[in-house]
């Protein structure tokens, strides 16, 4: 691809052509704020908040839209365009409720993170009556209207990205929110609750709903690991708090699945903590299931496993390994088949 | 067996950039729901799609040629695709010169299976096998993806090898956005079949019967001798429990009284065993036949690694402390070796992995602190070796890619007058296998949470069944109630349920026929009746 000639705030460099400016300016370390953009969807130019100015043209560019130009001269960082993006992040509080210590997001939110880059302590604006927390009945996604700054960003990620379709802008003017169709519930349109748009959220619009009140960014441990369902194996954070799976999060540009999660991996965690696990060490006696120590199950097994490989000779018992299990554990129960027990007896659920 | 190795020959990352993807007996959007969206980026470039399936999935919706095959009919249409490319000359000659043997007999084999030969019994239009059969040989990056609807099976093996013929004999293997890719159902199966949890093999595919391997075992693990006979699969492993000859089973995270076929006959063979210790962390329907249930932990309370479908070893991070009194499956396991007389000490699951380098050359290169940040994709060889991306570069695992000539077998048990239906069975996007997870999960449950039978409406039409009418499924093993779902999405003469509710569990009619190979349960292909309840 050719290479253009670009200056951007006095600096003369080279970028590749099909580039736009934010993305040019991203590659060479200058960073210029977004609220509409996301890594994952096509630039939609929605929010305003990436203004830059160039040179002959008569009013400011949306950077993230724009495609750089040979020559081009670029300037992030003059009054004119501070003074924009303020208007623009001042336009969307007037439209937004201030009640970030309540907020679930506060923390994790770049409009609170704008404002206070900023400066923006309030709206000169006039404010809106406000309309709530769209009561919807699933028990995954919670969507506040209040919040919402109509950047597009669920809506284009459940198009574009996941093609499921299921929301998109309603109404007009204030009136202007999103949703499925017909103003059902999420569980009634074509919605399979995969959450990704809660992923692409900037803002406390869509949030885990069962995450509510459990615990805020800075307090949260994010735990990277590995989807335990399917075998994409994509990669989550589990976001824990006092020892608690409080929710599953992910994060854009990770391999293989860039910040991409399935109903199961970003909302089926919560089963960690059901009050069904089983929790103490059990041996039948008599036909029901009765609490033992370890140690007694561990006798009670290798007693009961030497007895029979004395008696029966070590084929006589088989090992079961896990396709749920690690590595690490499925390698031990090979081992523990071959060479405690003396028995290459040992499969797993591979056909299943 | 057609390359030497068993897994996706490519990469996720690579899907995107498909000009024709090959979808056989798979449902992305369903069974691996972010693969699915890979493959939805491609669909939005332009790539065209080729799917073939019973039902009207996602991708077929949204394909350009949708081949609603017959269920078990796959091999008729794969030889029938070839049968065109041969005579069309499509095919890659070179390829088949250079880094193949065998083609002979797979060209005589197809040499009569015309697309109007076997449109009938496949069940799809001569014209659309014959325009896939150009589109996929014709473009250069066309990859095949796969998943249980081709092998589950009794000739689940052939079905995946007569794949191999076909990505052979048109060049497509051993480059980036093409191959031949199983897509692995569960988190960890690629990483379970690696480790050896398996009767004939070591870890990292080191057959047993090979004296050698058996040597550096022993060494290894400080044994005298280690068994020289392969073991039993499991299946058949459970037949000789029902015969009284195998006595104990020791079963680590699995639920064969969910998973597997007529589990009436399961049951028996747990109940008659005089010992079964299951190891899990809820109470299974095979927990619950157990004489000793060890509460194993969550992906979440334990260190380790698991091998995605595209063979990346990637790390599993211990985020909260183990529940209760639970302990990580690794170190019951360790536990109870030592309890027994053979001292396992492994201080963490991080010592493990390092022993699994050091025996299995495939994953020496590969330890903690390479894929601290992104995991590596085996074979990995030594610690400079960057990973995998894709297999069969210039040379196939085995050397020369081999050609099976495999003739088309009919599924075990066909429709008849008294089951004049055939059912198949499958994963949906809300639960996971055995569902004792997402049974568990409050959002999962809300949004899906019963037994559901998909029905062509013809079909229905003619047993005046209604949608969303509770209707009786019959077979020759057993009977169970389930919703029925009356549309297009099966095909006529077919109907499709999960198998994910123990209340209304799908294993309770299917039948016990296995792939001769892999002893792989024909889940895809048995004969039922419904009925108004």
């Amino acid at each position: 691809m050719a290479k253009l000639t670009i200056n951007i705030n006095g600096k003369n460099c080279r970028a590749e052509e099909d580039m736009t400016i934010l993305w040019a300016a991203n590659t060479l370390g200058i960073s210029i704020p977004t609220l509409c953009h996301e890594i994952r969807l096509k630039p939609f130019g929605a929010c305003r908040v990436c203004v830059v100015e160039v040179q002959g043209e008569s009013t400011l560019m949306p950077s993230c839209v724009t495609k750089i130009k040979d020559g081009m001269v670029i300037r992030t960082d003059t009054e004119r365009v501070l003074n924009a993006r303020k208007a623009v992040i001042e336009l969307l509080l007037s439209n937004h409720p201030v009640d970030c210590m309540t907020c679930d997001a506060c923390g994790d939110c770049r409009l609170q993170d704008l404002a206070h880059e900023y400066g923006v302590r309030e709206s000169r604006f006039f404010t809106k009556p406000e309309k709530g927390v769209k009561d919807d009945r699933n028990c995954m996604i919670k969507f506040d209207h209040d919040k919402c700054i109509l950047c597009g960003r669920c809506v284009r990620i459940c198009n574009e990205v996941q093609q499921d379709k299921a929301i998109d802008f309603i109404g007009r003017g204030y009136e202007m929110s999103i949703g499925p169709a017909f103003n059902d519930s999420l569980l009634d349109s074509s919605c399979v609750l995969c959450g990704q748009c809660v992923s692409a959220c900037p803002v406390g619009a869509l949030t885990e709903k069962q995450a509510v009140g459990k615990g805020r960014d800075w307090e949260l441990k994010k735990v990277q690991t590995v989807c335990s369902y399917c075998g994409v194996g994509c990669n989550l954070f589990l976001n824990v708090k006092d020892n608690k799976v409080v929710k599953t999060t992910s994060q854009v540009g990770t391999i293989p699945n860039d910040g991409n999660l399935c109903i199961k991996g970003r909302f089926g965690n919560d089963m960690i903590h059901h009050k069904d696990r089983l929790t103490e060490p059990l041996i039948k006696k008599n036909g029901k299931f009765e609490e033992v120590t370890w140690d007694e199950a561990y006798s009670f097994v290798a007693d009961k496993l030497k007895k029979i490989k004395d008696e029966n000779g070590p084929d006589s018992i088989t090992c079961v390994g896990s396709s749920r299990c690690t590595n690490e554990e499925n390698y031990l129960i090979q081992k523990f088949a071959r060479a405690v027990i003396g028995t290459n007896n040992v499969d797993e659920c591979a056909r299943t | 067996m057609s390359f030497g190795s068993g897994a996706m020959t490519n990469s996720i990352g690579e899907i995107k950039n498909c000009d024709v993807l090959f979808i056989i007996g798979s449902n992305p959007t369903e069974a691996h729901p972010v693969i699915g969206v890979e493959m939805k980026k491609a669909l939005k470039k332009g790539a065209t799609f080729i799917v073939a399936d019973p039902r009207k999935i996602w991708f077929a919706r949204h394909a350009d040629i949708h081949l609603q095959l017959n269920p078990g009919t796959d091999i008729l249409l794969v030889s029938a695709m070839m049968n065109v490319i041969l005579s069309e000359g499509l095919e890659d000659k070179k390829f088949i010169e250079e880094r193949t043997e065998g083609f002979d007999e797979v060209k005589e084999l197809v040499k009569d299976i015309t697309p109007e030969s076997v449109a009938e019994r496949v069940g799809v239009d001569a014209e659309d096998i014959r325009k896939a059969a150009r589109i996929y040989a014709t473009t250069e990056k066309a990859g095949i993806f796969y998943t249980l609807g081709i092998t589950e099976h009794i000739c689940g093996t052939d079905n995946v090898r007569t794949l191999a013929n076909l990505a052979m004999i048109t060049g497509h293997m051993g480059k980036p956005n093409a191959g031949v890719n199983p897509l692995r159902g569960q988190n960890n199966v690629q990483g379970a079949c690696d480790m050896g949890s398996d009767p004939g093999k070591y870890p990292g595919y080191q057959p047993i019967t090979d004296q050698k391997n058996r040597e550096k075992f022993e060494k290894a693990w400080n044994v005298k001798k280690l068994p020289e006979e392969a073991g039993t699969m499991l299946p058949k492993g459970f037949d000789l429990a029902v015969e009284g000859k195998m006595k104990a089973f020791y079963i680590m995270g699995q639920d064969p009284m969910m998973s597997e076929p007529n589990i009436d006959h399961i049951k028996v063979a747990l109940d008659t065993a005089e010992l079964v210790v299951v190891q899990d962390i809820f109470m299974t329907e095979t927990a619950k036949l157990a004489d000793v249930v060890l509460p194993g932990t969550t992906f979440a309370e334990k260190d380790g690694t698991f091998t995605n479908s595209e063979r990346r070893v990637q790390r599993v991070r211990k985020a909260i402390d183990p529940i209760g009194n639970t302990r990580p499956d690794w170190k019951i396991i360790c536990e109870l070796a030592t309890k027994i007389g053979y001292p396992m000490d492994f201080p963490s699951p991080k010592e493990v992995w390092d022993e699994v380098a050091s025996v299995a050359p495939n994953f020496a290169g590969i330890n903690y602190g390479r894929i601290e940040k992104v995991g590596l994709q085996w074979p990995c060889t030594d610690t400079e070796h960057p990973g995998t991306k894709f297999l069969h570069a210039g040379k196939f695992t085995r050397g020369l890619g081999k050609f099976h000539a495999l003739p088309h077998r009919e599924p075990a048990e066909l429709p008849d007058n008294e089951y004049p239906l055939v059912l198949s069975t499958g994963r949906t996007l809300y639960h996971y296998n055995a569902a004792t997870m997402t049974r568990r999960s409050e959002g999962i449950v809300q949004k899906s949470d019963e037994a559901f039978i998909e029905v062509n409406k013809k079909d229905a039409d003619n047993l005046g069944i209604n949608n969303d009418e509770i209707i009786r499924v019959i077979t020759k093993r057993g009977n169970i109630k389930a919703r029925a779902i009356v549309a297009t999405k099966a095909k006529e003469g077919i109907v499709w349920m999960p198998f994910h509710f123990v209340e209304n569990s799908a294993n309770k009619l299917t039948i016990q026929a296995y792939d001769n190979i892999t002893m792989t349960a024909e889940y895809k292909v048995c004969s039922v009746r419904i009925e108004k309840v």
